[in-house]
C-alpha cells in the first residue's frame, strides 16, 4: 500500500532537508520512494512544497487532492493552502508559527487570526505545536524541521525504524546530537 | 549500490559511467544541478559557460575532438543555443555527444511553456525520453552509444517533474573511452553549402536508420496488460497512466521518441481496442500516430496547457469525480516569491521607483520580482539579455511617439555576460540615450548560487580571472562620466546615481555591487547585524514598507521588524523620516 505525504511551507525553513533524511531513512528501510520537490522561482520566501511517496512499487511521485495519508505545515497557512490535498481521515501536522507574505506586510492582504481553528473544526486529526519553540529549548531554533520530521514519522506510524542510524549517515557530526534529539521530541508531540 | 538520486543527479552519474569527458552548460531551473553533479568527478572537465550557445559550441569542439561530450540547459536556453544545435545536426559527431534539454511543463520557474521534443524533429536528431532516475542513469549512456553509432548529435530531453524528483538508482561503474582521435575532415567539420547540400541528403538517409532503430530497440517498450485500453506514453507521463490504469491497459512505454516507431505503433494500435495517448503539452506523440492513418484519443480530453498528473488524467480518461477531501473557511493570502530580506537589489528598486515616468524593461533572474509590490518598477520581461535590447527598442519607439520616458534596461551580472553586452554594444554604437542598470551581486543566484566570469572561481571551483565589468562596459564605448558605480545598501549615493542617470542624454550605465546577501560568507559577516523600530520615535507612516522588505511587517498596529531575518542593510532605516528605525549588533565596518 502506498502511503503519500506532503512537506508544505515557506521557501528557506528547512523543508528539503528533512525531506531529504525522511527518503533517505525510506530506502534504507527497504521502501521503494518517490520524491518531488520545485526549485528555482519559487524558493524566494514563496511557498514552497516536497511530496513524497512510498511503498512496494511506487509509479507517480506526484500526489493529488484528498491523496495524503499526511501533511506536514512548517507555517500555519500553509496548511489551510494546501489542506484539500489531505485524505478523509488523514493526520494534519501543523506548527504554530507564522511568516507573513509580502500582500500581508504591505496590507493588500490579511493573515487570518484563526486558522489552527477553523482547521480543527473540519480536520479530524490534527496535531499543533511551535516547532521553533521546541527546538530553541534543545538549543537551536534551526532544528525545528526535525521536530516536525519527528512529528511526521509518528503519525506515519513509522516510529520504530532506526532514525538515529539515517541522520547519523547523512548529516555532519556535529549535527547529530541536536538532530536526534529533536526527531525523538517530535515524535512525543505527535 | 542502490541510492537515492534525482534525475539531474542520476543523468550526472550516467555521463560519468559513460566515460564523458567534458561537459558544458549555463545554470537553469530545472537543469542546474546536472552539471553540478558531473562536477564532482574528476574524470570529467565540467565549466560554466557564460551562455548556453557557447555552453553547446563548446561540448560540439570537444566532440570533434574525439571526447564524449554533454551540455545541459533548461528549455529555454535551447533556443539559445538553436543555432550551433541545427548545424551540429548536419555535423554529426566524433566522440559521442548529448545536450540535454529540461523542460518546465507548468512553468514553476520559466517564462513559457515550450515543448523541445518539437527541437528534435526540426534539428532532425535522435531524441531519447527517462521516465524516472534509473532511466536516467542508464538512457544517457546508450545515448553515447547511439550518438557514436549513428553519427547524431542526441536530444536527451527530460522535464521538472524527472529533473527535480528522486528515486532510486542502482549505480555502475565507469567505462574509460579515452579522447578519440581527431582526423581532420572538411567535408564533414565544415559546413559550407558545398558540404551541407551533400551532409542534408545523408541526415535524411540517417533519419531512416535510426527509425529502423527505434522499431526495435528495448528503449521502445511494450508492456500488455488488459488489450482493451491501449496507452502510448513517454517520460513522467508514462508514470502517472501507470499509476491511473495499473494492469488495466496495456502500454506502449517510448524511451526513443525521435523518430518515432511507425511499425511498433501500428503493431500496438492494432492489438488493442481503445488507444489513447498521454502525454504533457504539445501532442507530439498524437500528430505522428494520427499521420500513420491511425485513430486515437488525445489532447481532445488531455489539455496542453499545464503539468499533468494523475488526477488530471483519471478525471479526462476515466470521467472520476474529484475525491472527498477537506476545505476551510479561510481567505489564504497568496505568497508569491520576494526578493529577500537584505537583499541587494531593493535599494537601487526603490530609488527607481521615485521616477513614475521610468519605464524599466527587465531581464530574468532574482530581481524580476522588482516588478512586485510595493516596488511596481519593472515593466518588461522577456528573456535573457532583452533587459537592455529591449530599452533601445521601447527608447526608439518612445522618441519616434515623441512621448517623454527614461528607460532603464535591467540586467544582473551573470545575465550581462550572457547576452547583455551586445545589448549594451547596440546602445553605444546606435546612440540610445537608455541606462543599463548591471546589478552585480557577485553570483548566479536565482538558480541557486552558480559561478560566473565575474565571480573568479570556476564550476571545479579553481581559481579564476575576474572578468570586469565596468572594464566591459567602456570597451563598449560606455564614456567614464557616464558610468557609476554604487553600493547598493547605501541609499544617497543609488538615488544620486539615478538622478543622474535619469538627466542623462548619452548611454549611461549603473553598476550596482554587492554580493548576494544568501552566500555563505555574507551570512556569516552580518550574522550579528538587524535593526529595530524605536517605538517612541515611529509614527507610524509606513513609509518603510515601501522598500518592501519581507522583515518589516506592520503587525498589531505597530512596525516590527523580523531581527532573525533582517540583514542589516539599512535600507529601511535610510528611508524613515523620523529616525525611529536603529542599528543593532556588531557592525565593524
Amino acid at each position: 500500500m502506498t502511503k503519500s505525504l506532503l512537506f508544505v511551507g515557506v521557501g528557506g525553513q528547512g523543508i528539503i532537508l528533512a525531506s531529504k533524511i525522511l527518503t533517505e531513512g525510506l530506502v534504507k528501510f527497504g521502501f521503494d520512494v518517490k520524491m518531488s520537490e520545485v526549485h528555482g522561482m519559487a524558493q524566494r520566501g514563496g511557498s514552497v512544497t516536497t511530496q513524497v511517496r512510498f511503498g512496494e512499487k511506487v509509479y507517480s511521485p506526484l500526489i493529488g487532492e484528498g491523496e495524503a495519508d499526511v501533511i506536514v505545515a512548517f507555517e500555519k497557512v500553509e496548511a489551510a493552502r494546501w489542506v484539500k490535498y489531505l485524505k478523509k481521515g488523514g493526520t494534519l501536522v501543523v506548527n504554530d508559527y507564522e511568516i507573513y507574505p509580502q500582500s500581508v506586510l504591505v496590507g493588500q492582504e490579511v493573515y487570518p487570526d484563526d486558522v489552527i481553528q477553523k482547521l480543527k473544526e473540519k480536520v479530524e486529526n490534527v496535531v499543533v505545536f511551535n516547532a521553533a519553540e521546541v527546538a530553541e529549548k534543545l538549543g537551536n531554533i534551526k532544528a525545528q524541521n526535525m521536530v516536525l520530521l519527528g512529528a511526521l514519522i509518528k503519525a506515519l506510524g513509522i516510529e520504530n525504524l532506526d532514525w538515529e542510524s539515517v541522520i547519523k549517515e547523512n548529516l555532519p557530526e556535529k549535527m547529530h546530537e541536536l538532530n536526534i534529539r529533536a526527531i525523538k521530541e517530535g515524535m512525543k508531540l505527535s | 549500490m542502490r541510492k537515492i538520486m534525482t534525475g539531474n543527479e542520476a543523468i550526472a552519474r550516467g555521463a560519468y559511467e559513460a566515460g564523458c569527458t567534458v561537459a558544458a552548460a549555463y545554470p537553469g531551473t530545472p537543469s542546474t544541478e546536472i552539471l553540478e553533479n558531473i562536477a564532482q568527478y574528476e574524470e570529467i572537465y565540467a565549466e560554466w559557460a557564460p551562455n548556453e550557445k557557447v555552453a553547446v559550441e563548446v561540448a560540439a569542439g570537444a566532440s570533434i575532438a574525439g571526447a564524449r561530450s554533454l551540455s545541459a540547459m533548461k528549455h529555454v536556453g535551447l533556443n539559445v543555443a538553436a543555432d550551433p544545435l541545427f548545424t551540429m545536426a548536419y555535423e554529426g559527431v566524433n566522440g559521442g555527444f548529448v545536450i540535454v534539454t529540461a523542460d518546465d511543463p507548468g512553468m514553476h520557474s520559466s517564462q513559457n511553456e515550450q515543448d523541445n521534443r518539437l527541437y528534435a524533429q526540426h534539428a532532425k536528431v535522435a531524441m531519447i525520453e527517462p521516465s524516472d532516475s534509473q532511466e536516467c542513469k542508464d538512457f544517457i549512456k546508450l545515448a553515447f552509444e547511439i550518438s557514436e553509432k549513428f553519427d547524431t548529435l542526441v536530444l536527451f530531453r527530460i522535464t521538472t517533474r524527472i529533473a527535480h524528483s528522486k528515486s532510486i538508482v542502482e549505480l555502475g561503474e565507469r567505462q574509460e573511452v579515452g579522447v578519440k582521435e581527431y582526423k581532420k575532415d572538411v567535408k564533414k567539420y565544415v559546413m559550407i553549402p558545398a558540404h551541407a547540400r551533400v551532409k542534408h541528403v545523408e541526415v535524411e538517409e540517417r533519419l531512416k536508420r535510426l527509425q529502423e532503430y527505434s522499431n526495435t530497440t528495448p528503449l521502445n517498450r511494450i508492456e500488455w496488460g488488459d488489450t482493451k485500453i491501449g496507452i502510448i506514453t513517454s517520460g513522467v507521463s508514462y508514470q502517472y497512466a501507470k499509476e491511473v490504469f495499473g494492469d488495466n491497459a496495456s502500454y506502449l512505454k517510448l524511451g526513443f521518441t525521435f523518430p518515432l516507431p511507425d511499425k511498433l505503433i501500428k503493431e500496438f494500435a492494432s492489438k488493442v481496442d481503445k488507444l489513447y495517448i498521454i502525454e504533457e503539452n504539445e501532442p507530439y506523440i498524437e500528430t505522428f500516430v494520427k499521420a500513420l492513418g491511425i485513430n486515437c484519443i488525445g489532447k481532445e480530453l488531455i489539455p496542453i496547457c499545464g503539468e499533468l498528473n494523475p488526477d488530471i488524467i483519471r478525471r479526462a480518461l476515466l470521467g472520476e469525480k474529484e475525491r472527498e477531501t477537506y476545505s476551510v473557511e479561510v481567505k489564504v493570502p497568496n505568497r508569491p516569491p520576494v526578493l529577500c530580506p537584505g537583499c541587494p537589489h531593493r535599494g537601487i528598486f526603490y530609488a527607481m521607483s521615485k521616477y513614475k515616468d521610468i519605464i524599466a524593461t527587465g531581464d530574468i533572474g532574482c530581481y524580476t520580482l522588482g516588478m512586485m509590490p510595493p516596488l511596481n518598477v519593472t515593466d518588461t520581461v522577456i528573456d535573457m539579455g532583452a533587459g537592455i535590447s529591449a530599452a533601445i527598442g521601447f527608447e526608439k519607439a518612445a522618441m519616434m511617439a515623441k512621448r517623454k520616458n527614461k528607460i532603464f534596461g535591467i540586467v544582473g551580472d551573470s545575465t550581462f555576460f550572457h547576452s547583455g553586452i551586445t545589448g549594451l554594444i547596440d546602445a553605444v554604437y546606435n546612440n540610445s540615450p537608455i541606462v543599463a542598470v548591471i546589478l552585480d551581486n557577485s553570483i548566479t543566484a536565482m538558480t541557486g548560487h552558480q559561478e560566473n566570469p565575474g565571480t573568479g572561481k570556476t564550476l571545479k571551483g579553481d581559481i579564476s580571472p575576474v572578468i570586469d565589468i565596468k572594464g566591459i562596459v567602456k570597451a563598449c564605448g560606455v564614456k567614464e562620466e557616464n558610468i557609476r558605480v554604487v553600493d547598493p545598501y547605501k541609499l544617497d549615493e543609488t538615488e544620486k546615481a539615478v538622478k543622474d542617470a535619469y538627466n542623462a542624454t548619452e548611454p549611461f550605465v549603473i553598476i550596482t555591487k554587492q554580493p548576494c546577501a544568501l552566500l555563505k560568507d555574507v551570512l556569516k559577516k552580518r550574522a550579528g547585524r538587524y535593526v529595530k523600530v524605536n517605538e517612541e520615535k515611529c509614527k507610524k507612516c509606513k513609509v518603510c514598507l515601501k522598500v518592501g522588505c519581507p522583515a518589516v511587517a506592520f503587525k498589531n498596529s505597530n512596525i516590527v521588524i523580523d531581527k532573525d531575518m533582517c540583514n542589516g542593510c539599512t535600507v529601511c532605516l535610510q528611508v524613515c523620516p523620523f529616525n525611529a528605525i536603529e542599528k543593532v549588533g556588531e557592525w565593524n565596518d
